[in-house]
């Protein structure tokens, strides 16, 4: 069975690449892209620890097939800093130490940039229900919501 | 990047929020974790495991397996060597290699559902996959048992033939599913009852949780054909992989040299082997790299969930609210090998009061589930649930507030715990007393709310521990410690490194070296990492200024004792206008020229970890219709002793408390009559999400520990202690009901809630 | 395995018609990959619908809504005369899984899934959604409530897919509105879910209702004794009783490990009641 060939836009830069039908986009962005920024923590849309956005939608690429995103634009975390400087998530991550172990931090950073490109000013509420479907088991969540609170505050000033 | 410190004594960056050195590489997803390794020509390895809880494994017939194209290697019991019974401490429990190597891979029986069974190397995962499909296992399927009563009954099935309890006399002649049972006391627990104006006496139960890390177990490893082995792996401790897998694959210690990539997650569930000897064996059989990686159900059903346990607790107090008796009997489930955390949980039941008859037994009992690892404080959070619903009974019977009436029993300096020593300084009253003034405490609360305080206590541990420091030729100095950083340590390092050479905290580059790079370090568990780690570099420092105060007596022809080293530079004791004080970056320019490289290492087994004592406060609201409880506010005290990093302190503090929020509400292990794990995965099982916590406020408390530089107490292990007490203790107030059964789940709370008001009268 | 992706009906049709094994319809995959990963299912061939118009569009129709079986919860989300129409289906929609979930998961995949705790459905049956299908020997429509007849068996035909949804014109002063019971505040599978749908008159009396729960029985139910019990009240104390006590009596849960018989059918008592006043207070306020 011939592999698909695929045709993409990941990070900005064009990509191609051949993969298999069962293959998920997060296994081609591993183990064929070699972007092993995203993570795979259950490979059941659970855990949010492989998030990227499709065509600007936040998805769980382990729900995704590779040959499903043919022609369409993919953002990993490894494209959020735009070359030395960080994205302000980023940046106030760092300073809130919104990050223990970090495995769940590119998820998270990914969701919340979403976030903030659909609602600047969410309140926290808002932010902790966006984020329900990162799981992080070694902050508490505290001082990653405590971080997205302040780069939004940060990004609304511009 | 920096934050100049405004620490005191001298600390510029000790106490401050610096950012983390490996901080830039976690936020834009270039850090490497165990599965993101891979090398040329690598091979998937994918393990078969059993489908029995309980099982007798006949025969194996792996031909087909081997036949297939793309397969490059099978192992099974038979490329295991058998391993004599032999009892030898790792990390705060003991290890007995038979049970390690029976563990990793099954040999006469399959004891619990998932345990491996076989293993695949091959050319892709689609492929291995495949493989296991056609190994034909026979297997003699045997009854089984998974709940700990259950299981100690007489007539249980057993599952090892030559288990006899330890600890009981006369010594039994026929083997059972009890491996131990032990005990402390001190007094006389019978004359404490008799002098208690108030006795209460209640059973608990908690059911088997999981560390919950988001990082599925991973490794990569590769083995010449001089037999020398290179492994990377996510684990909290190198150097423990190393030694469990020299010893399991008959292999010399320095020839596996094992890096730690950055681990995402572990709690104690990654300070044992699971691959990593499968791995070995396959790519040595093989010829090639392994690549193995858990899916999340393999980590749920085959690596290692905490005990499941049964608890009564009987505790007598005066009239005045002294406790004068604390009796309990904790019951621990093992897993399919001995070594329940039931030691610790025995020994830290009663550990913050002081009481003075004090007798705790525990049974140490095997069943058909996963072996236990550790799990953050293992042993502690469920025997101190136990006492904590007690003494809040207590309080109300008495009508002593219930901070009032922990901080007249409060273990202090000068206590003797029941469990052996007195204790130095300790911070539990400053928890108290913290949490009384806060604004929370005082805060009124609603119908069907309620407030619940807990306090716990976690003993931490020192151990081997091996730092360099190397001054590099432009005066940065590279540090590598061993013990893997799994939330953080490496600021710390970095900040105390900064401080004992007064250098620039940029100019500090912390790695975390390989096996071959340090000697011996115990792993990082028993919150000890900072806490020795920290020790270590002082005593690395030393040897630095010492080695540099004896250069320039030679360079200024003066005497070492004449020459300190202050404020980051060497000067003489008493300033001299034929000397000019050299920087740590002046003598690394001639460090050739004076004696050659510059650079301490700390060795030491540290002693004097200090306790960390914590209280919690907590409020939530019952839904009275339906069960469901939301945690409305949470407050975490705890000691310190020196927060080297605040910021990752409170993280600690705040971590731990969730997963306790998560433990006591929603999350357990369910296994279905047949055996089999019915939620082993994220959609079942039920970790706190975002949303279903509060902020979580986060007050250190600083009472020093005298044994350390820094007064450093460990701090990682105490905050998963008091969250299930404190609570049960806010259900309490808030339903009029005390809930004894973990987790309290919506519909327990419910059905306790109709049996109270009955149907209609809980409602509206 | 094989993928195709055509982009007409009729071209998914004839892609069906003519595997010989198993072949699987993807929308959002959120079921589907899961599925996969876990070995429950191998398909030999994978169908995306998601290249044909009539599954991705939400368009107006004789007054009602057309919502193709393709479309995203987000998406359903930020469609805003939809919502203020149905807030019900849309809310539910948007209740499945996470924020990521409901970036790709869709209406079709999530009853065609054949879980009767499925988030949109209860929703979908009060609003009184008929389901287009096409397979090879045409299109027909099917209320929603006939096309789970249990868990993972559909009254689908071999070959049908579903390609559409139709929500009946709403009257005036008419709302809907889905509640479930979960034990976190999100990402759990329902342990009840309860769909209402309400229409009163201008002096406030229920005209017209209907109510289906999930989770509690093989298929998701249409309730008609619970829509029963409120029609011609006002929703006072009294009816909310009956309307509570209707609900309880038509649940035939399961002993899970995500709730016990007991508990689902008290929940689903309140449930009922709680979505109805919520729909109530929608209606009357438009």
């Amino acid at each position: 069975m011939a592999k698909h060939h695929v045709e993409a836009i990941v990070n900005g830069d064009p990509v191609e690449f051949l993969c298999e039908t069962e293959e998920t986009l997060l296994d081609v962005l591993r183990d064929t892209l070699h972007l092993t920024g995203s993570k795979e923590g259950c490979s059941s849309g659970d855990c949010g620890a492989c998030s990227v956005t499709l065509d600007g939608r936040l998805v769980c690429s382990c729900l995704v097939l590779g040959c499903e995103v043919g022609g369409r634009t993919i953002e990993t975390i490894e494209g959020m800093a735009k070359g030395e400087t960080l994205h302000p998530l980023q940046q106030r991550f760092l300073e809130h130490a919104a990050l223990q172990c970090g495995i769940c931090t590119p998820g998270f950073l990914v969701a919340s940039k979403a976030l903030l490109e659909r609602n600047p000013n969410p309140t926290e509420t808002e932010i902790r229900y966006w984020l329900a479907g990162n799981l992080c088991r070694c902050t508490g969540y505290d001082k990653i919501i405590t971080a997205v609170q302040d780069a939004a505050g940060a990004m609304r000033k511009g | 990047m920096t934050m100049a410190g405004n620490g005191t004594n001298g600390q510029q960056y000790v106490g401050t929020r610096t950012i983390r050195p490996d901080g830039a590489d976690k936020v834009t997803g270039r850090a490497r974790f165990g599965a993101d390794y891979n090398l040329a020509g690598q091979l998937i390895g994918k393990v078969l495991r059993s489908p029995h809880p309980h099982a007798r494994i006949v025969s194996i017939d792996t031909s087909k397996a081997e036949a297939l194209p793309g397969v490059k290697a099978v192992i099974t019991r038979d490329d295991f060597a058998d391993m004599p019974s032999e009892f030898i401490p790792a990390g705060e429990m003991m290890m007995n290699y038979k049970d390690v190597t029976r563990n990793v891979m099954a040999r006469e029986k399959a004891l619990y559902e998932g345990h491996a069974v076989a293993a695949v190397a091959a050319t892709s995962a689609v492929i291995a996959k495949k493989a296991l499909k056609l190994i034909d296992v026979t297997y003699d399927v045997l009854p089984h048992v998974i709940d700990v009563v259950e299981a100690m009954q007489p007539g249980a099935p057993i599952l090892h033939d030559d288990l006899f309890t330890v600890g009981v006399e006369p010594k039994p002649d026929r083997p059972s599913n009890v491996a131990k049972r032990v005990e402390i006391s001190q007094g006389d627990i019978d004359a404490g009852f008799k002098r208690a104006d108030v006795i209460v006496e209640r059973e608990f139960k908690t059911a088997p949780v999981h560390q919950g890390y988001i990082e599925p177990h991973a490794v990569l490893a590769t083995v010449s054909e001089d037999g020398s082995a290179e492994v990377w792996v996510s684990t909290q401790g190198h150097y423990i992989v190393r030694a469990h897998c020299a010893r399991l694959l008959g292999m010399d210690i320095g020839k596996i040299r094992v890096n730690a990539a950055e681990i995402g997650g572990g709690f104690g569930g990654k300070t044992v082997v699971y691959l990593e000897p499968l791995a070995l064996a396959l790519s040595r059989k093989a010829k090639r790299p392994v690549k193995m990686v858990m899916s999340r159900e393999e980590v749920f059903k085959a690596s290692g969930p905490t005990s499941g346990a049964v608890v009564k607790v009987k505790m007598g107090a005066t009239k005045d609210g002294k406790f004068v008796a604390g009796w309990a009997e904790l019951k621990y489930q093992a897993g399919a090998f001995q070594g329940s955390p039931v030691q610790p949980g025995v020994m830290c039941a009663y550990a913050p009061y002081e009481i003075e008859h004090v007798k705790v037994v525990g049974y140490d009992v095997v069943s058909n589930r996963p072996k236990v690892a550790a799990y953050r404080a293992p042993g502690a959070p469920i025997s101190e649930y136990a006492v904590e619903s007690v003494v809040d009974e207590i309080a109300k019977k008495l009508g002593i507030d219930p901070i009032q009436l922990r901080m007249m029993n409060a273990a202090h300096e000068g206590t003797k715990a029941a469990y052996g020593p007195k204790f130095g300084p300790l911070g539990l009253e400053e928890t108290l007393n913290s949490i009384k003034k806060t604004e929370h405490w005082n805060t009124p609360l609603r119908k069907w709310q309620g407030r619940g305080v807990a306090s716990g206590f976690w003993f931490n541990i020192g151990g081997e521990t091996c730092v360099s420091l190397t001054v590099n030729e432009d005066g940065t100095v590279s540090l590598m410690a061993g013990t893997p950083d799994i939330g953080g340590l490496r600021a710390s390092l970095a900040a105390v490194a900064a401080d004992e050479l007064g250098i620039p905290y940029d100019k500090v580059r912390p790695i975390i070296g390989d096996t071959g790079s340090l000697g011996f370090n115990f792993l990082t568990g028993g919150s000890r990492s900072a806490f020795s780690g920290s020790m270590a570099i002082v005593e690395a420092a030393k040897q630095i200024k010492s080695e540099l105060c004896a250069r320039a007596a030679k360079l200024w022809e003066m005497k070492p004792d004449e020459i300190e080293y202050a404020g980051g530079h060497v000067k003489p004791k008493v300033a001299s206008e034929k000397v000019t004080p050299m920087s740590l970056v002046d003598f690394a320019k001639v460090a050739g020229k004076t004696g050659g490289p510059i650079g301490g290492v700390g060795r030491i087994n540290a002693q004097g970890a200090g306790p960390s004592l914590g209280t919690h406060l907590v409020d939530l609201e019952v839904d009275p219709e339906t069960g469901r409880v939301t945690i409305l506010r949470y407050t975490v005290a705890q000691d310190a002793g020196k927060a080297l990093h605040p910021a990752y302190v409170e993280g600690q503090f705040q971590g731990g408390a969730v997963q306790g929020i998560g433990w006591a509400l929603n999350e357990e292990y369910i296994y279905g009559a047949d055996g089999k794990l019915q939620n082993a995965g994220f959609l079942d099982y039920r970790m706190p999400v975002a949303s279903d916590v509060p902020k979580i406020d986060a007050i250190v408390v600083e009472v020093a520990n005298p044994r350390h530089p820094y007064g450093v107490r460990g701090v990682g292990e105490t905050p998963i202690v008091p969250p299930l007490g404190a609570i049960a203790n806010a259900m309490e107030n808030a339903t009029g009901i005390r809930f004894t059964e973990l987790p309290m789940s919506p519909p327990k709370v419910l059905k306790a809630l109709k049996e109270k008001y009955g149907a209609g009268g809980a409602g509206r | 395995m094989r993928y195709e992706a055509p982009e007409s009906v009729q071209g998914a049709v004839a892609l069906l018609a003519a595997a010989n094994g198993d072949a699987r319809v993807l929308a959002g995959g959120t079921d589907l990959l899961v599925q996969m990963r876990a070995d429950v299912v191998e398909p030999e061939l994978i169908v995306d619908i998601k290249r044909i118009r009539e599954t991705r569009a939400v368009t107006q129709e004789n007054g009602g809504w057309r919502i193709g079986a393709a479309v995203t919860g987000a998406e359903l989300k930020e469609h805003a005369p939809l919502k203020q129409a149905w807030p019900g289906v849309v809310e539910a929609a948007n209740l499945i899984g996470s924020t990521q979930v409901q970036g790709r998961a869709t209406l079709g995949g999530n009853l065609c899934n054949g879980s009767p705790a499925a988030d949109s459905v209860p929703a979908l049956i009060a609003a009184g959604a008929v389901a287009k299908l096409a397979g090879p020997h045409g299109q027909r429509d099917l209320p929603v409530e006939d096309v789970m007849l249990g868990p993972r068996t559909l009254a689908l035909r071999p070959g049908e897919f579903v390609v559409s949804f139709l929500l009946p014109p709403r009257p005036p002063r008419s709302a809907d509105a889905y509640l479930r019971f979960i034990p976190r505040t999100e990402m759990d599978i329902a342990v009840v879910g309860a769909g209402v749908s309400i229409a009163v008159d201008g002096a406030g009396t229920i005209t017209a209702a209907r109510v289906s729960l999930g989770a509690v029985a093989p298929r998701v139910l249409l309730v008609a004794e619970a829509a029963q019990a409120i029609i011609g009240s006002r929703l006072d104390d009294a009816a909310q009783e009956r309307l509570a006590a209707a609900a309880r009596a038509a649940c035939r849960p399961i002993d899970d490990k995500r709730g016990t018989t007991e508990f689902r059918v008290d929940v689903a008592g309140v449930l009922a009641r709680r979505a109805a006043l919520i729909a109530m207070d929608r209606a009357r306020t438009r």
